[in-house]
């Protein structure tokens, strides 16, 4: 027993005979020289690292733009069918940045949502809710139909049946100076409330609308 | 019959004198030599021959079949899709405005071998995905995951999810309706999974919306950061296998030259 009690060095460097020990002292410089040497290297590792992944995941933080685009003139959007409009979601890469509208005027006879300055013109998105394809209006059976996995939505866009997990996404529509104009996205739950854009197969009644939280930088209203 | 003389041969046909260094037999090193040399130099600097040797020339179970070439058809997959791959990113544009679009048709129409190359890649991919599940299954079935190479088989698995996702972020690529929609149902799939899923979704397509630096976003993951990773991850796989060796197939009974012990009964009640 008192071997292994004296085996037990002193935590100074000062009590084990090292040379140039000051009193006090704990850290050997062989210690002291890898902790710096492995502190500066961690420091320029992360000099290089961390602003690249800051880099890479920006974009879940960063605000999308989006400016009001004139689509036509009232008289063009009758209240029992839809027009199609191109709206662009992205600016600059052509093709690939549009996107199709469906509008039509509201219709306080089936329209049951409170009405604001935002939906006098009610324009549906035409990205299915299930995983994102693009749905078309079959005139004859005043249905919304999605070609990928058969979701269908009935004349407002609510879901009349398939796997879509919510009604269509939505635009923002305003009259400005006797035209029509287009805004931001949203999405709606099953009785048509609003909510800040979402992803297709989120859903939001109950317990979704907590599941698939809103993104950090969208806004739910349209500032002008 | 006495022979006479040989005509005195012209000066440029003589044999050489021997220069200082050279070895009693003359002339210069055969091909062979010359080989065993600039390997010897090499060997007296780096001593690789004999990690070359561990690597190369092990002992190997009875019963070994062709399914254990499996493992290395999909390394040899992978190669071919690096080469092709590096080949096409010399004609490529990841550029969303059209530009994808008209440099793959470029390489199909225009480019000598330009079709073949793309066909090599993109049937290759394909090929690469059976050939490593084919791999899975074989390590599966001959339970050769099971100890002491379980480490083999989760750097495995790393790199099959790898490998897919090399398949996933390479089908956007050509930027045509196909590969445009494929990608909005894959991202949005991603978008299901509950609290992280559309950050993840944001985090793939660079933003809320399908823009343009989804592209290039999906290029870069694909042509540099993934490639990078599978092949770090091959020469460690490849590390392991060499260092545990393979198994035997599960048909194969142990056989020991010894003969096995005698069970001695000893009788407890005395």
């Amino acid at each position: 027993m008192p071997d292994r009690r004296r085996a037990v060095k002193s935590k100074y460097t000062a009590d084990r005979n090292i040379p140039g020990a000051f009193e006090g002292e704990t850290v050997t410089r062989r210690r002291f020289m890898t902790g710096a040497a492995n502190g500066a290297g961690a420091v320029a590792a992360a000099a290089f690292t961390l602003p690249v992944l800051g880099f890479a995941i920006a974009p879940i933080f960063h605000r999308q733009s989006f400016q009001w685009q004139p689509i036509g003139a009232p008289s063009d959007f009758p209240s029992d069918t839809y027009a199609t409009k191109v709206v662009t979601i992205i600016e600059g890469i052509g093709e690939a940045g549009k996107s199709l509208a469906y509008v039509r005027a509201r219709n306080p006879a089936i329209d049951t949502e409170p009405e604001d300055q935002y939906n006098q013109f009610i324009a549906l998105s035409s990205r299915c809710m299930h995983l994102g394809c693009p749905v078309r209006y079959v005139f004859a059976a005043q249905r919304f139909i999605c070609p990928c996995h058969g979701g269908v939505y009935d004349f407002r866009g609510t879901v009349a049946g398939g796997p879509p997990v919510r009604p269509l996404d939505r635009f923002y529509t305003r009259l400005n100076n006797g035209r029509v104009e287009i805004g931001p996205r949203y999405s709606v739950n099953s009785e048509l409330r609003r909510f800040s854009p979402r992803d297709p197969g989120e859903p939001l009644d109950g317990i979704g609308q907590y599941l698939y939280p809103a993104r950090f930088d969208t806004s739910l209203r349209p500032k002008g | 019959m006495p022979r006479l003389p040989a005509p005195p041969l012209p000066k440029i046909l003589r044999p050489k004198p021997k220069r200082p260094g050279q070895d009693a037999e003359g002339g210069a090193l055969s091909p062979v030599e010359a080989g065993i040399t600039v390997a010897d130099w090499v060997d007296e600097r780096t001593s690789l021959s004999p990690v070359i040797r561990w690597t190369l020339f092990r002992k190997v179970p009875r019963g070994t079949n062709w399914y254990y070439t499996l493992g290395s058809a999909t390394l040899f997959a992978f190669l071919s899709q690096a080469v092709t791959g590096v080949f096409l990113a010399m004609y490529y544009r990841p550029d969303a405005a059209g530009g994808a679009y008209e440099s793959i048709r470029n390489i199909d129409d225009s480019v000598p071998l330009g079709l073949f190359v793309r066909g090599m890649h993109k049937w290759g991919a394909s090929v690469m995905v059976i050939l490593i599940f084919l791999h899975m299954g074989r390590v599966f079935f001959f339970g050769a995951y099971k100890y002491p190479r379980e480490l083999t088989w989760v750097i495995g698995v790393t790199l099959l999810i790898l490998t897919l996702v090399m398949a996933f972020t390479g089908y956007l690529l050509p930027f045509d309706q196909r590969s445009y929609w494929a990608s909005i149902v894959g991202i949005n799939i991603n978008s299901g999974g509950p609290f992280i899923g559309p950050y993840l979704s944001d985090f793939l397509r660079g933003g809320p919306e399908f823009g343009a630096t989804t592209l290039s976003r999906f290029y870069s993951i694909h042509m540099l950061l993934v490639p990078g990773a599978i092949a770090a991850l091959i020469g460690l796989h490849l590390y392991l296998v060499a260092k545990l060796g393979t198994t035997a197939p599960p048909w194969l009974k142990a056989n020991n030259s010894e003969p096995e012990p005698e069970l001695e009964l000893e009788s407890t009640d005395v």
